[in-house]
């Protein structure tokens, strides 16, 4: 059984050695002459103002979070759905009472202003 | 367990992506010059054929900038990430049928895995890191916003495309690609069976390889250069390489889920010898990817994008209940 994911391992390592030897390829053969202009950040031409690391808007919290639950919920539907035919009205049934119990909680963050981009 | 034979393949697929992607590029600047009415890259070598060569070339020869602010471990693992991820979605992917050659059957196919289409969704959320990383460690404010804008893009449209796979996957009942491909036979292809599906996937794959309409990580007008500002020569190669191949392996998806994969109808009753049948599904396989990179091409060519609340409200206000309406839908007409 776990024989058939060895591949899977090969192919990653593979992806590695590609992309570890294209960035080596690429230090041994590009010029090497960093100074100060060169390396400071780029801000169209300008004096950098600050650091980038500072707040930045909450709604990205917001999307991250409520994409966990969703996310979990869809993953719920994975197994039901490969054995739906098996499962028959009775599986429909639940996962009509499982979608709607979902659609509640959608449209309660919808009405809260979760999803609000202005 | 043989290990030789899963390398062979392997390095085939590499060597067929590595290939394509530096041709799509030239495809896509030649079909844009062409939509734009221009004449596009067609100096190097007869027709501009060795353009890729030349590109290549370039990025190797540029400096690897790295700038004074930034955390130099994440700014280099961060193409590396994108790069291993894009190159190694494609595994479970079948591009043809088993093929008859030195005296045993070979499965087009890297990894024969159960678990098929998860593997698919688990790595194009890695992919994710690659994007984020490379945003937050140049410590550019350009660099800071499209990585975030990205993270919040490609999270909300993976909703949509893992609802919108569960049609599919209802009325095939397996994970397994290879079986999904087998279950379309003689053209009862998913694209005909689940049209919602097939519209909110294609939809999600757009966004999910940061292609126009939905190309905001990158908006040049007001981002620069959005995740990838800070990055120079083969470094930026390395995403741009990581997001060519992510537009394949999502248009390889695309076949394999809803356009029949390596099917071609009728070609297994002609009375063709074994060879040649595997060989021409081979070759549908790679018209079709390759018909489906030109839709890309010219859809990125002929819509202007989005603005950021559009995108999200598309996603969590239209995309996501489609999805999960198709489900129901797709339910209804299988249990009558």
């Amino acid at each position: 059984m776990m024989a058939s994911y060895i591949p899977l391992i090969l192919m990653l390592a593979a992806g590695m050695f590609l992309a570890i030897v294209l960035l080596k390829l690429h230090q041994w053969l590009g010029p090497h002459r960093p100074n100060d202009e060169k390396t400071s950040t780029y801000e169209s031409g300008m004096e950098p103002i600050r650091s980038a690391r500072e707040r930045f808007s909450v709604k990205y919290y917001m999307v991250a979070v409520l994409f966990i639950l969703f996310d979990i919920e869809v993953i719920f539907l994975y197994p039901w759905a490969v054995n739906f035919r098996a499962l028959g009205l009775f599986g429909y049934v639940e996962m009509v009472i499982f979608i709607t119990i979902l659609f509640i909680g959608y449209f309660y963050i919808l009405r809260k202003g979760a999803l609000k981009w202005d | 367990m043989d290990i030789i034979e899963p390398l062979v393949k392997i390095v085939f697929i590499f060597l067929i992506t590595l290939t394509t992607v530096a041709y799509l590029v030239l495809v896509e600047r030649r079909v844009s010059a062409f939509i734009q009415n221009r004449i596009g890259p067609n100096r190097v070598g007869p027709a501009g054929l060795l353009q890729p060569v030349a590109d290549i070339v370039k990025l190797f020869l540029k400096e690897d900038i790295v700038p004074k602010a930034a955390n130099k471990f994440v700014h280099s693992l961060a193409p590396l990430i994108s790069l291993v991820v894009a190159m190694t979605t494609f595994a479970v992917i079948p591009f043809g049928n088993s093929i008859h050659l030195f005296g045993r059957d070979i499965k087009l196919m890297i990894a024969d895995v159960n678990v098929g289409i998860l593997y698919i969704l688990a790595l194009s959320s890695l992919g994710v890191y690659g994007i984020t990383l490379s945003g937050w460690s140049s410590n550019n404010k350009y660099s800071l916003l499209g990585g975030l804008r990205s993270s919040a893009q490609m999270i909300s449209y993976e909703l949509s495309m893992g609802l919108s796979i569960i049609g599919v996957l209802m009325i095939a009942g397996t994970l397994r690609l290879d079986k999904i491909v087998e279950s379309q036979a003689q053209g009862m292809w998913y694209f005909w069976r689940t049209p919602i599906s097939f519209i909110t996937f294609v939809i999600a794959s757009f966004a999910e390889t940061n292609r126009l309409p939905f190309d905001l990580p990158e908006a040049e007008p007001e981002l620069v250069g959005g995740y990838h500002t800070e990055y120079s020569g083969m470094k930026f190669g390395l995403f741009f390489l990581a997001e060519y191949a992510n537009m394949i392996t999502a248009s390889a998806i695309i076949v394999t889920l809803y356009l029949g994969g390596w099917q071609l109808p009728f070609v297994g009753h002609i009375g063709l010898p074994d060879l040649a049948v595997s060989l021409l599904q081979i070759a549908a396989f790679g018209v079709k990817v390759g018909l489906v990179l030109l839709f890309f091409i010219v859809i990125r060519w002929t819509i202007p994008r989005f603005r950021y609340d559009q995108l999200m409200n598309i996603g969590w206000k239209v995309m996501l209940p489609l999805a999960l309406a198709n489900i129901l839908i797709t339910g209804v007409a299988l249990l009558w």
